[in-house]
């Protein structure tokens, strides 16, 4: 048998891929953000918030309420500012017309959380020259690449000898 | 960084350690501390509410424990581990967080004495029930279950008895009933078995044994896959808000390692069995060797196996390794081949001639091996049951827990193998005067 470990690999994305699109992509759209703090979705956006990122919420449920402190929109199409990352906490049928709202922002990534996975729009997203990720938490990505997750004891798939930054 | 599939000798020395950003440290630091300072109250909230990551306090998680969890989450191939103070402590862990009162276990018959306490004794104090059964036969397992099976639970290779599990067969079975398959992976250690591989949802381990490999620390580990759907309807503690921890739903939070943040979150938080980051360090020392050292553990003990075959002394020989073991097709597909066979770690049994008495004579006579109630040690060791650990139960019992009275048990060490053949010899020469 093959007795050679390996995290569960979620999509194409190498880690290199992942820590680029994290590290180029500064403010984050939320589409399907809860107001509710026990929700993943308030747990994903507020720690990028912590690390930095600037959240653009959007929820038709809470349009005009604020989220961790900033407006939420009804649509994506209501965000009046460059969006750099879409990150859809929303059914795998949904997303088709999310990704094409991305693209129309000129996002530079559409990132599917866990358990979201339109194969349709992923390949939109690409072929449209976006970075696309699929059934991966933001989170727990940027506290894999970053620090953090190994703390949970959680085996990140990461070998190296380089001081960690 | 780019991605490469690192090999396990490769994890056992890296995988859970990049130097930390403060020093450069190669080595891995002990971070002897019982707590860890917060940036900020809002800092503090997050981290209380598992909404950032970090370390509070060393009952919930500590850096230099956390290298040796995710080495060998690597280690097992699965997403996320959480240390204890302890094997038992361990494995009181991983059934701690899966059972509630009125649920009911399957669990192999043939496991070690400290499990079969736990189960039949102190877990039944608390109103959950296990039914055991035949660890060879898969089918057992399948016709105990009852509607509030929560968990199966087997050794890969049971200790002190040997028997070899199907794990593959055993996992179709537990999977078919909507429940995980809990594996003690102590006896193969992860660089012969791989459970996880096999179809096991949780592996446990008593760190003391193979993975820290030296004999001088205690500690535990549990390992989850990342591949059992919670979500089922039978696990609503995964589920549902947490009553232990701030509402939180673990599964929806933080999937295919939620079981794990549960662990460490409901259980080791509230129960304390943490392991200590002096032991993680001790443990890690000796998991950098592991692949060499089960090497040499399993090379020793098939020589002694068959050693021991064609002595006239000895009336039978308890090896998976050797290619007559009925099991021994399932050893083939089960564990790591080293130099073109199967390697079987370093425990076996045989029984003396002559019975209780020259079992008795034989552990006396030996001058290097050592008499103890240990395994996985760089040392042989050996122990004689009937005389030490069953002692208690009368023949009939001793015989039905598969200890008959000329059984001796060894553990075989990283000496060189013709000292520990000299040795064995002398004691079995002294045994046959009896």
């Amino acid at each position: 048998m093959d007795l050679t470990a390996a995290p569960p690999v979620a999509d194409r994305n190498t880690a290199a891929d992942l820590r680029r699109i994290l590290q180029r992509c500064r403010t984050i759209a939320v589409v399907g953000l809860s107001a509710e703090w026990h929700r993943p979705s308030y747990f994903a956006a507020a720690y990028m918030q912590g690390k930095g990122y600037r959240i653009l919420p959007v929820n038709p449920r809470y349009a005009g309420q604020a989220i961790l402190g900033m407006p939420c929109v009804a649509r994506l199409e209501d965000i009046t500012e460059p969006v750099d990352l879409v990150d859809v906490f929303r059914k795998t049928d949904d997303v088709g017309p999310i990704a094409a709202s991305a693209i129309a922002l000129g996002a530079k990534c559409l990132w599917q959380q866990i358990g979201v996975m339109n194969a349709q729009a992923d390949a939109a997203a690409r072929a449209a020259g976006l970075d696309s990720v699929m059934n991966r938490c933001v989170k727990i990505e940027h506290a894999r690449l970053f620090g953090g997750l190994h703390w949970a004891g959680v085996n990140t798939g990461l070998v190296s000898a380089r001081r960690r930054a | 960084m780019s991605d490469h599939r690192f090999a396990p000798e490769t994890l056992a020395i890296h995988a859970g350690q990049i130097p930390d950003a403060a020093t450069g440290a190669r080595a891995l630091p002990i971070y002897q501390t019982t707590s860890f300072v917060f940036d900020s109250a809002d800092h503090a909230a997050d981290l209380f509410n598992l909404a950032t990551f970090g370390n509070v306090y060393s009952r919930l998680s500590n850096p230099t424990v956390a290298a040796l969890e995710e080495r060998v989450a690597a280690l097992e191939g699965g997403r996320a581990a959480v240390a204890s103070a302890s094997g038992m402590a361990a494995e009181a862990m991983a059934l701690m967080t899966l059972l509630q009162q009125g649920d009911h276990v399957v669990a192999a018959g043939a496991l070690y004495g400290g499990t079969v306490t736990m189960l039949a004794v102190s877990l039944a104090k608390f109103g959950i029930e296990t039914t055991f059964v035949d660890a060879t036969n898969p089918e057992a397992f399948a016709a105990a279950m009852r509607p509030n099976t929560r968990a199966v639970f087997a050794e890969s290779l049971g200790n002190p008895s040997l028997a070899v599990l199907d794990i593959a067969a055993v996992a179709d079975v537990a999977h078919a009933h909507g429940l995980p398959l809990v594996i003690d992976n102590t006896v193969p250690s992860p660089y012969l078995c791989n459970p996880i591989a096999l179809g096991a949802d949780i592996v446990v381990h008593s760190a003391t044994k193979y993975l820290a490999g030296h004999g001088t620390t205690l500690g535990g580990v549990i390992v989850e896959s990342g591949t059992f759907p919670w979500d089922n309807g039978k696990f609503p503690g995964m589920t549902e808000p947490s009553a232990g921890y701030h509402g939180v739903k673990f599964y929806e939070t933080f999937g295919d390692f939620g079981f794990s943040m549960r662990a460490r979150m409901e259980t080791l938080r509230v129960y304390g069995s943490a392991l200590s980051p002096m032991s993680a360090w001790q443990i890690l020392q000796g998991v950098e060797t592991l692949p060499l050292r089960m090497e040499r553990h399993s090379g020793n003990a098939l020589a002694v196996a068959r050693h021991l075959r064609a002595h006239p002394q000895v009336g039978w020989v308890n090896y998976p390794g050797l290619d007559d073991h009925p099991q021994h097709g399932l050893v083939q597909r089960q564990m790591r081949h080293i130099g073109g066979r199967p390697a079987a770690s370093g425990l076996l049994s045989f029984g003396v001639k002559g019975g209780m008495a020259a079992g008795v004579k034989f552990i006396e006579s030996a001058q290097m091996m050592s008499h103890l109630a240990n395994i996985g040690d760089t040392r042989t060791l050996m122990i004689h049951p009937a005389s030490t650990t069953h002692r208690q139960l009368s023949a009939e019992q001793q015989l039905a827990a598969g200890v008959p009275p000329d059984m001796v048990r060894l553990s075989i060490g990283l000496e060189h193998v013709d000292d520990i053949l000299w040795d064995i010899d002398a004691a079995l020469a002294a045994a046959a005067k009896v």
